[in-house]
């Protein structure tokens, strides 16, 4: 058992912690959601530079071969900062697809920061069960066309390829039948649609009528490669929200500590003392699951990293609604304005407990596999 | 023992549901119960058709347009008006100064300002919270100087809820520095036009604007806007707050938050069924019902127990129907997040406040669901934070 970063981990957070600190405080987070896109083209220069945006890409498509920890170290302390550009979209959902899909080229402008993908999946009607597709891929001549709409689609603005799931055969809940394509937004027929989100991020709802696109070619099934870079993105997420969950409980844990009420900080109440202590817990069985998710995320018996992802979930979605509305509670009123920093993180907490499936579909995923332990 | 209401309870019911769905406008009630924002205008529309039936404020005195009704009765009209989706009227108006002028205000007072408060001719806000006085209320710093005929005020409010649109304010200030907290502190009226008065709009994070800080640079206000005895006015605030007994609960509120809930999880789809058939779904809408149920009898025990209760007293009880309701109604706003999953995540259009224009996307009725569940963070934190009940309940009825 080893719990411990090694030379370049150490080297790599301490340098993303750095640029953090020093870069995405509150207020010019403040900036960078007020820019056109809603993020900054500066920034992704800069984590280009840094590497970050080929960390989870093989060498042989101009990564630099990190895994889960790698990219977990990235994400929390970009939860620290509430990071608003497209790491998750780009990066970790259509970056790996592509990989995955033998597209090195397009992996490399990717990595470069060059291009940005996104990844569209969801419907109307469909969860985020990945086998639960409506949109229908047809052949004609020697290319595939899609009609459909895809929903909340994370940087479906701002993406210059969309990674689109559709159906070539079988019915909507389907597990067979399902593609991956690859469309341009300028194709014939796409209209696409981008706003903000209550957690200041983008997405787009995308609509496509007998718009002409590309199968990816995966090496096995699709829908397999689907459900595992979908687990790794949410190993990653769930880091991402071990950041934001900590910057709650310590912004908490320091206003209990000036805040004057009675005389006295409110942090004398001893009442107050152990509702912190509740949230200090949580926060610490959230950053073991995020742990657990982010070694098993390249499991590849399936059904075990499936359920081990979904765990994570579960206890990251329960520690991040506790800490979240204890937090603005123990402040009380200055935590309900947008200009004080622990409602934007209350915010994005709740987005993340809403991406890829809440705590409760999670559980009922634990619940029908084997016993995790 | 009886749990059922009595014939002419039912009919008092009967009466006020008609009244209710067939006289306020369904636009209106539509809004609120999808949690949209009102305009001032049809807030005030509203209390105006409510007033001129004579129930804007049933439970003042009779003098001023009360009705004299029971307990039971103004049960009854609140479950009713919440379960519509009426919007309630003005609680700054006629739960809050209309009572304390109508028991310790000057009888010109109460002439000039009580049938304008329930007409909602006259908006009025709440002035008591400052930047380092909230639940430490009696800390309040904003101070009130007499100057030949007029108090002249200096200080700041802050949390003043919708003091955008107010004609007035009902402020307490610091009248005496030198006794003990609570010793030095009166109740004063305010024209918001008065010249000083400044009012800053603060931002909630669901992105609207219901709440200000209100800035007091040498106001000059005449000596008569003061209410009552000077110094008093700590035991007025006691009375004002004592008045909001078993409305806080809010059991209706959540009743039509939770029939909304239900029809919204028939439209939407989990793993291809209805949302409404997912057994965990249904559960967790259950427990949600039981507790809700339960807390609807605890009122009842509680109004059955107000019968005996001095009027303005506090009853320890109603912390009770405040830390369970605010509860109750958070649990709605999460279930209803349930229900709409990730489509709640994109901003809607329009919402007012938030300043953009551009068109939304999704459901349309799942555009309130996220900022509802942010925005009602608030209702454990105000009126008497959830902590500060706990407290309450601890020494009064606890005896600690
Ligand atoms: C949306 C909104 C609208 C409002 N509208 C109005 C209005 O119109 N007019 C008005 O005057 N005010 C208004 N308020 C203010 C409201 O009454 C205060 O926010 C409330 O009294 C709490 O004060 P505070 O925010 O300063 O928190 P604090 O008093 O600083 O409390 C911070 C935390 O400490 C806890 N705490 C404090 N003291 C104790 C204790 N002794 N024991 C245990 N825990 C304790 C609190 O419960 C809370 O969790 C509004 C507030 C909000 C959020």
């Amino acid at each position: 058992m080893d719990f411990d970063l090694n030379d370049d981990q150490r080297l790599l957070r301490d340098s993303v912690d750095r640029l953090i600190a020093d870069r995405y405080d509150f207020e010019a987070r403040r900036r960078f959601t007020a820019e056109p896109e809603g993020w900054s083209r500066a920034n992704w220069v800069r984590f280009a530079e840094q590497g970050w945006l080929g960390l989870p890409f093989t060498e042989a498509s101009g990564g630099f071969g990190g895994g889960a920890i790698e990219i977990a170290l990235v994400m929390e302390a970009f939860g620290r900062g509430l990071v608003v550009e497209p790491y998750l979209a780009s990066i970790l959902l259509a970056g790996r697809l592509l990989e995955e899909a033998g597209e090195a080229a397009l992996v490399r402008r990717i990595a470069e920061g060059e291009l940005l993908g996104a990844f569209a999946h969801l419907e109307r009607h469909s969860g985020w069960d990945l086998e639960d597709v409506a949109t229908k891929a047809r052949p004609r001549g020697d290319t595939w066309h899609l009609t459909g709409t895809k929903c909340v689609v994370l940087h479906g603005d701002c993406a210059d390829v969309l990674l689109v799931t559709a159906r070539t055969a079988g019915a909507q809940r389907d597990r067979d039948g399902i593609g991956v394509f690859l469309i341009t937004p300028d194709a014939p027929g796409l209209t696409r649609h981008g706003v903000p989100t209550q957690d200041a991020q983008r997405v787009a709802e995308i609509t496509m009528s007998d718009t002409p696109a590309r199968q990816l070619a995966f090496a096995g099934d699709a829908l397999a490669t689907l459900e595992r870079v979908r687990d790794q993105a949410i190993a990653a997420l769930c880091a991402e929200a071990v950041g934001v969950m900590e910057q709650m409980h310590a912004t908490t844990v320091d206003y209990l500590k000036t805040r004057h009420q009675f005389g006295r900080a409110i942090g004398e109440f001893q009442v107050l003392q152990h509702r912190a202590v509740d949230m200090y817990v949580a926060l610490e069985q959230a950053r073991s699951m995020a742990l657990f998710a982010t070694l098993m995320a390249a499991e590849a018996d399936s059904p075990r990293r499936r359920a081990a992802i979904s765990a994570a979930k579960v206890q990251i979605g329960r520690s991040g609604r506790l800490i979240g509305q204890e937090a603005i509670q123990l402040h009380g009123g200055i935590a309900m304005t947008i200009e004080y920093k622990v409602g934007h993180y209350f915010k994005r907490m709740t987005a993340i407990e809403e991406m890829f499936g809440n705590a409760d579909t999670h559980l009922e995923q634990v619940a029908t596999a084997e016993s995790i332990l | 023992m009886d749990l059922r209401f009595t014939d002419e309870e039912i009919a008092f019911r009967d009466e006020a549901r008609q009244f209710f769905r067939e006289e306020v406008p369904e636009a209106i009630r539509r809004k609120v119960l999808e949690g949209r924002h009102l305009s001032k205008d049809e807030i005030v529309h509203s209390q105006r058709i409510l007033n001129a039936r004579g129930w804007a404020v049933p439970h003042w005195p009779r003098a001023w347009g009360g009705q004299d009704w029971t307990p039971v009765q103004i049960y009854l009209f609140q479950d009713e008006m919440q379960q519509a989706g009426v919007p309630p009227p003005l609680p700054f108006n006629v739960s809050m100064v209309g009572p304390v002028i109508a028991e310790f205000g000057s009888d010109a007072q109460k002439l000039r300002f009580l049938p304008r408060a329930a007409n909602l001719d006259d908006w009025w806000c709440q002035g008591f919270s400052e930047p380092g006085a909230g639940s430490d209320l009696a800390s309040l710093r904003t101070k009130a100087v007499l100057d030949g005929d007029h108090w002249v005020i200096d200080g700041q409010k802050t949390w003043t809820t919708l003091a955008q649109h107010a004609d007035w304010i009902f402020l307490l200030c610091r009248t005496d520095p030198a006794a003990k907290k609570q010793e030095g502190i009166s109740f004063i009226l305010a024209d918001m036009r008065t010249p000083g008065i400044k009012v800053r709009p603060i931002q909630t994070i669901d992105g609207g604007h219901e709440v200000n800080e209100v800035f007091f640079d040498r106001v000059r206000v005449p000596r008569e806007n003061l209410v009552g005895d000077v110094n008093r006015g700590w035991d007025y605030a006691k009375f004002l707050l004592g008045n909001e007994r078993t409305g806080i609960a809010r059991v209706g509120t959540s009743k039509a938050r939770l029939k909304r809930i239900r029809d919204l999880a028939k439209l939407e789809l989990r793993a291809g069924r209805p949302l409404i058939e997912d057994r965990r779904f249904r559960e967790k809408l259950a427990a949600v019902e039981i507790e809700l149920k339960a807390l609807e009898i605890t009122q009842l025990r509680v109004v059955a127990d107000e019968r005996g209760h001095a009027r303005g007293k506090p009853n320890p009880a109603s912390s009770i129907l405040k830390i369970k309701g605010s509860q109750l109604q958070q649990a709605t706003t999460e279930l209803l997040l349930d229900v709409v999953g990730p489509h709640a995540l994109p901003l809607a259009a329009q919402d007012e406040g938030n300043g953009r224009n551009e068109p939304g996307i999704g459901p349309e009725h799942a555009a309130t669901a996220a900022p509802t569940y942010f925005n009602w963070r608030k209702i454990s934190i105000y009126g008497g934070s959830n902590e500060i009940q706990h407290n309450i309940i601890a020494k009064a009825i606890l005896g600690f």
